[in-house]
């Protein structure tokens, strides 16, 4: 009814277009906003369902559920202490491996690498990210596992099986697979993605501060020891933490090198489970609403908040580290 | 305390003088640079001991019935082709359902930046879901179609892969629409265009040859999940196509058949993976040429 009155402020061709413009932005924007509050949803979904499904593991064991290293289907006695401690262990393994190493061709490209053999390598490490996890874990059970079962863990006992204290960690019979093993192959497959972040953040340093160190006579070393890296300090500990996370969740290659049982003890060379590895190990042969999916359900909650926490601290750390 | 001016004296030189520190010095820088030589020798070492391990083992299945047959019994020569198929038809699927949204999501969070509050929740979230454990994305799909449908079916498999893949997506689109230039958006609007055809028609075309490139990588990262489909499409041994039915998948394939004892499934899951990892790789060198060429093209 009051549409003829706008119309004669200008000519009705133009009034259409402008109309329909403003129609379009309007179809446009709500599409935009209903795929971002999407995403919302899915991921409050995870968290819902996962919570939900796991409550009655929660309820039922109380908090003894991260204590307990029960599983038992039989006797329907579940805990989590023994896949939490699995996981965290084996992520501690792969990060004693990989940010060395990550550190090392991250130093080596930035610093070192002759520039044409420098984009060539790159490309290397990153199609190693690239590599699915099953591979790594058919390559980690057929290559790895009997390399570590004839001659590293031997040798590693034989050296340090009898230090006091640490000696503990190194001692059992070289099965081969277990936690140091599925340590060993998470960091392999970490590497990378610290390695890359780390290459970033090394070339983004602004080059007069290194020049100015290398003009004192610096050497590469100390540019980078006491220049490169307290400058980006943050970012490259955003970087490790992104890895952190992708080696707690990563599930094929360590259901296939860890050995899969439910035991706890001081030796890395004893087999042990993740939580990823036991939910995909377990998940099949559980029943609908029984009591252990329950409990499956209630470890991949527990699993979810852990790399939440992990990727929380890795945004913080490459926000300031960025913005510094 | 008596030594400590005297060393201080004769390093005045520095680095080019002989001298204690400077020795000590070199010797460092030399021990620093073996070390970072050996870390990228083994991290090499490492991608060609799983490549070569790949291709001398799958390398001997690689035949036209592997390519022919579906799976079958021990010992009866089956080869992988419903693999193959239900694959790549999880996969494509996955992409075309996250494609869209992916792309209206990123678009939402580069454009829509007066939204406030929301747009930075909905970019902390979509990182979130980029690094949740891929399994628990199986759980999640599980939970929600499988188990009120009662059956396992390719279609959950598609879904639960399209979660992985959304996120991607967003990632990409939104860093490639920042880097449209300013003065690009405005030239089109000064010719009258509306909001959203200078996104559309601007914007996205001037940023596509990023945004297909992380679609790529998107697509090669999801064709090697494992994780998410074994609870979701589960696998099947025979020939389907069908989206409500269990769908076999090369990634299932390769986790059932090298945990076996027979030979010939082994000898399967060698080939399973000697191909995926060839998919894999050659799309990510694919997009990589691609954006290099794209990149360079603009400039």
């Amino acid at each position: 009814m009051e549409l003829p009155s706008t119309i004669t402020a200008g000519d009705g061709a133009a009034m259409d277009k402008n109309t329909r413009g403003r129609f379009g932005d309007l179809v446009f924007g709500m599409i935009a906003r209903l795929a971002g509050w999407f995403i919302l949803l899915v991921m409050a979904g995870i968290v819902i369902v996962l919570a939900s499904g796991g409550w009655r593991a929660f309820s039922t064991f109380g908090p003894g559920f991260f204590t307990s290293t029960a599983w038992n289907p039989i006797s329907d006695h579940f805990g989590a202490a023994t896949s939490i401690f699995g996981t965290l262990v084996t992520t501690l393994i792969a990060l004693v491996f990989a940010v060395p190493f990550a550190f090392g061709v991250a130093f080596w490209l930035v610093e070192m690498a002759p520039p044409a053999l420098a984009r060539f390598i790159e490309t290397a490490v990153q199609l190693l990210a690239a590599v699915p996890s099953i591979i790594f874990g058919m390559w980690g059970f057929f290559i790895v596992v009997p390399f570590m079962a004839h001659y590293i863990e031997p040798m590693v006992t034989h050296y340090l099986g009898h230090v006091p204290a640490i000696g503990l960690l190194f001692r059992g019979a070289p099965y081969g697979t277990g936690l140091l093993t599925g340590g060993l192959i998470l960091a392999i497959m970490i590497t990378p993605f610290i390695c890359s972040v780390m290459t970033d953040v090394f070339v983004s340093i602004p080059a007069v501060l290194k020049e100015s160190a290398f003009g004192l006579g610096a050497t590469r070393w100390e540019v980078m020891r006491q220049v490169v890296l307290p400058w980006s300090r943050q970012a490259v500990m955003g970087g490790i933490m992104l890895g952190t996370g992708r080696a707690l969740g990563e599930t094929m290659a360590v259901t296939f090198v860890i050995g899969n049982s439910n035991r706890m003890g001081w030796s890395l060379f004893a087999p042990g489970n993740t939580i990823a590895s036991l939910i995909a190990l377990e998940f099949p042969e559980s029943s609908a609403g029984s009591l252990k999916l329950s409990a499956l359900l209630a470890l991949g909650a527990i699993l979810m908040i852990i790399s939440f926490i992990t990727l929380a601290c890795s945004r913080i750390f490459l926000q300031r580290g960025t913005s510094s | 305390m008596m030594s400590a001016p005297q060393s201080q004296s004769t390093d005045a030189g520095g680095w080019q003088r002989g001298g204690a520190q400077a020795v000590r010095r070199r010797l460092v820088e030399r021990f620093v640079s073996l070390l970072c030589n050996m870390a990228t020798v083994v991290v090499l070492f490492v991608l060609f001991s799983i490549l070569w391990t790949l291709i001398t083992r799958g390398a001997g299945g690689l035949s036209l019935p592997t390519f022919l047959h579906s799976t079958a019994a021990p010992g009866s020569g089956g080869g992988l082709a419903n693999a193959i198929i239900g694959s790549c038809e999880q996969t494509g699927l996955a992409a075309l359902i996250g494609t869209p949204i992916g792309m209206m999501a990123g678009i939402y969070l580069s454009e829509f930046g007066q939204d406030g509050r929301i747009v930075s929740l909905v970019r902390f979230v979509s990182d979130m879901l980029l690094s949740v454990p891929s399994i628990l994305v199986g759980l999640f799909i599980y939970l929600i179609i499988v188990e009120p449908a009662g059956h396992f079916s390719g279609m959950a498999g598609t879904l639960a892969l399209a979660v992985l893949f959304i996120p991607i997506v967003v990632r990409t689109t939104e860093d490639m629409l920042r880097l449209v230039p300013r003065a690009m958006r405005e030239a089109a609007y000064a010719l009258g265009a509306p909001g959203w055809r200078v996104i559309l028609n601007v914007c996205l075309r001037s940023a596509r040859g990023g945004i297909m490139t992380g679609i790529l990588l998107a697509l090669a990262r999801i064709s090697g999940e494992t994780a998410p489909l074994l609870f979701t499409s589960l696998g099947n041994l025979n020939w389907s196509t069908n989206l409500n039915a269990p769908m076999a998948s090369l990634p299932v394939t390769i986790y059932q058949y090298a945990g076996s004892a027979y030979d010939d499934w082994v000898q399967m899951a060698w080939t399973g993976a000697l191909l995926i990892t060839v998919a894999v790789l050659a799309t990510n060198i694919l997009a990589r040429w691609w954006l290099t060429r794209n990149g360079s093209a603009q400039q």
